[in-house]
């Protein structure tokens, strides 16, 4: 199988996309950021001046103009670059576009993507770092996808694309220089499909987006002290595939859920509660959440590190988990 | 004025704008007794603007409305008895009771979105917009909102895009406040707003703007004519302001107006209070186009009388197949989320 870098299967999958449906429109044109490689989404605007459009910066009226011209027959698929932006959106994504089907008894259909990159970065500080996914789950009517591997961005985005409901597209700007396979004919990655990311018998880890790979390097090192970790990762948190998580939670009966979004009320938390609900006598160990610290995002690199879902913060959860140790509360 | 066209169509504009009347006066009737809970907004006073305006508009255009939707729904034909069943949470209304008096929605007529957030669908016009322009329909969009909505961030960064993209879009101002401007001239509820006139927020903009009396169906009729004959012709947006008064029955504060209006008040308003007089004398649509139809020879008081037993039939009806609709199951209540 071939190997691509992420940045390079979702620039194709973006071309594939453009190419298979006139009516997607894409708004915005920072799908890969603010990263060396933003300049190869330019061949693409290039290649269609009059679908690849570029906003003023005016995140209420471009995302609400994207929702209404779904509702009036075309596929959006909006970028927002950076997550912390949705929320200048918000009025709009979450009681217009969330809203609409449900409120028209099933008429108006919103058939839109809202496209950010989510998270730590690196000196994003307060208001560049933000993982909106838990808020957005909040809201019913909206579809919530994280892709992690070069594979499931070009799976789940076009995906993303075919959905009549208005889906949030919450990627990761640390994942694209990942380098991965991905089939040349690679289908469509449908939602609600959970992947074992790692096999392994002793803890599951659930994790989304970037935290996969953290996971997945973490599972490793832990291998040669004898730890075998299976990394759940959920792929999109609506539709949620709760199954494959407790098929993993029954065998290894440890679980710890690694998210970055803060700790409170956040994806890990929702996830702890429904394995609870579903599964406490499967339990051998407290479920541990490794999340970001509830705190506004420091600038400062060691501040960023110390409140991060680290390494070292998920290595030390699994191993109390293995072990069955007393919990340890994170507080700020 | 009388609009400019024939006599059939100007009785069924009299007959349209009566319903809207009698409609929503039954709905107050209704909400006094109990019969739903929350609260509505009503169009009384605002009839003359919602049936000549959406007279022009034809299949495929896209329309946009607010909390106050019922005038636009009745003005394009929708049922009174599902529209009113949506109302009161009834299985057999348009939304199937899930949304209520601030979404009513009917998109076989064209309406894409109800929303009850002010300002919430200029951007989802200017949307549809964009995307007729992209599939090269021809079709317009049409945004029905309130005064209050310019106050809205969401209204002037779509008048921007809407400019620079050139799109079909009619933005229909309601300002129902038309004596209220400021909190400065002593009206109970007025919109906020710096700029005065409302117009010079869009003009600021480049947006082409028409300010209009909204009581009078056919100055109503010429301008959305005309503006409606530029977006199709040239594709880019238009601004109306359509100015209304306040109906004095709409406020807590004012006195009690007799409901149902019958329409013998174009001639004799002896029966409403003397403080509210004035409204029936000069700002009410429903009687002002009465009075021209009669005076201009083109009904007489008998065929008006006529058009108001109609009317009341049709509104009895609706309230009976409203009231015998059964509620929903509740457990509809989870359908509908995902498409």
């Amino acid at each position: 199988m071939r190997e691509l870098a992420y940045y390079e299967s979702k620039l194709e999958a973006l071309r594939e996309i453009l190419a298979a449906n006139g009516k997607v429109h894409l708004m915005g044109g920072s799908f890969l950021g603010l990263s060396p490689r933003r300049n190869l989404f330019r061949e693409i605007e290039k290649s269609y001046p009059d679908r690849v459009i570029s906003p003023p910066i005016s995140e209420l009226g471009y995302c609400g103009l994207a929702i209404g011209a779904a509702m009036a027959g075309l596929r959006p698929i909006v970028d927002l670059s950076t997550a912390s932006f949705i929320f200048e959106a918000w009025p709009q994504v979450v009681n217009e576009a969330a809203n609409a089907l449900y409120m028209s008894g099933g008429q108006t259909r919103v058939p839109v993507v809202f496209h950010v990159l989510h998270g730590l970065r690196g000196g994003g500080a307060a208001q560049h770092s933000h993982s909106p996914q838990a808020m957005l789950w909040n809201c019913p009517g909206l579809e919530v996808v994280l892709p992690s591997s070069p594979r499931d961005v070009r799976g789940l985005l076009k995906t993303a694309a075919g959905t009549d409901n208005p889906t949030i597209f919450v990627d990761h700007l640390n994942l694209l220089e990942l380098r991965g396979p991905v089939p040349e004919n690679d289908e469509a990655i449908p939602f609600g499909r959970a992947e074992v990311k790692r096999a392994g018998d002793d803890v599951t880890v659930i994790a989304t987006s970037y935290m996969v790979q953290r996971s997945l390097t973490v599972a490793g090192r832990l291998a040669s002290e004898g730890i075998e970790v299976e990394v759940v990762d959920p792929r999109t948190l609506v539709p949620l595939d709760f199954q494959t998580m407790m098929t993993s939670v029954e065998k290894t009966r440890r679980v710890v859920i690694v998210d970055e979004c803060h700790q409170s009320c956040g994806v890990a938390a929702e996830l702890a509660a429904r394995i609870g609900e579903a599964g406490f006598d499967k339990l051998r160990a407290p479920i541990r959440r490794v999340t970001t610290l509830d705190v506004p995002v420091p600038f400062s690199a060691p501040l960023e590190e110390f409140i991060s879902p680290s390494e070292s913060r998920i290595a030390d959860a699994i191993r109390e988990v293995a072990q069955g140790k007393r919990l340890k509360v994170d507080r700020p | 004025m009388l609009p400019e066209i024939t006599r059939e169509n100007l009785i069924d504009f009299c007959r349209r704008m009566l319903l809207i009347r009698l409609f929503e006066e039954a709905l107050i009737v209704l909400h006094k007794a109990g019969r739903f809970s929350g609260h509505y907004h009503v169009y009384i006073g605002q009839e003359a603007t919602g049936v000549s305006a959406l007279s022009f508009l034809e299949e495929g255009d896209s329309i946009f409305t607010t909390h106050r939707n019922h005038g636009h729904l009745l003005a394009r034909g929708a049922e009174p008895g599902r529209l009113l069943a949506e109302i009161l949470g009834r299985r057999d209304g348009y939304n199937k009771g899930k949304g209520g008096t601030f979404h009513t929605n009917v998109a076989a007529l064209g309406f894409l979105q109800a929303s009850g957030v002010v300002g919430g669908i200029i951007p989802l016009a200017t949307g549809a917009a964009y995307a007729i322009k992209a599939q090269e329909t021809g079709r317009i969009s049409v945004c029905l909102f309130g005064d209050g909505a310019l106050e809205e961030g969401a209204a002037a960064e779509s008048f921007n895009i809407a400019s620079l993209w050139k799109l079909p879009v009619l933005y229909l101002c309601e300002n129902n406040g038309k004596y209220g401007h400021g909190r400065d001239v002593g009206a109970a509820r007025s919109s906020t707003l710096a700029t005065y006139p409302l117009t010079d927020l869009p003009a600021a903009y480049r947006l082409p703007i028409h300010q209009v009396d909204g009581t009078d169906a056919g100055a109503v009729h010429g301008v959305v004519a005309e503006a409606i004959k530029k977006i199709r012709w040239d594709g880019g947006p238009q601004f109306i302001e359509a100015q209304t008064v306040r109906w004095p029955g709409g406020e807590t504060n004012w006195p009690i107006v007799p409901i149902p209006t019958d329409v013998a008040l174009a001639w004799d308003v002896n029966s409403v209070p003397e403080a509210a007089r004035h409204w029936y004398r000069d700002s009410d649509p429903v009687l002002i186009l009465i009075r021209e139809l009669v005076e201009k020879k083109q009904a007489t008081k008998a065929e008006i009388n006529q058009i108001q037993k109609g009317v009341r039939d049709v509104v009895d009806r609706a309230v009976e197949f409203a009231l015998a609709s059964p509620y929903p199951k509740p457990e509809t209540a989870l359908e509908d989320v995902f498409a």
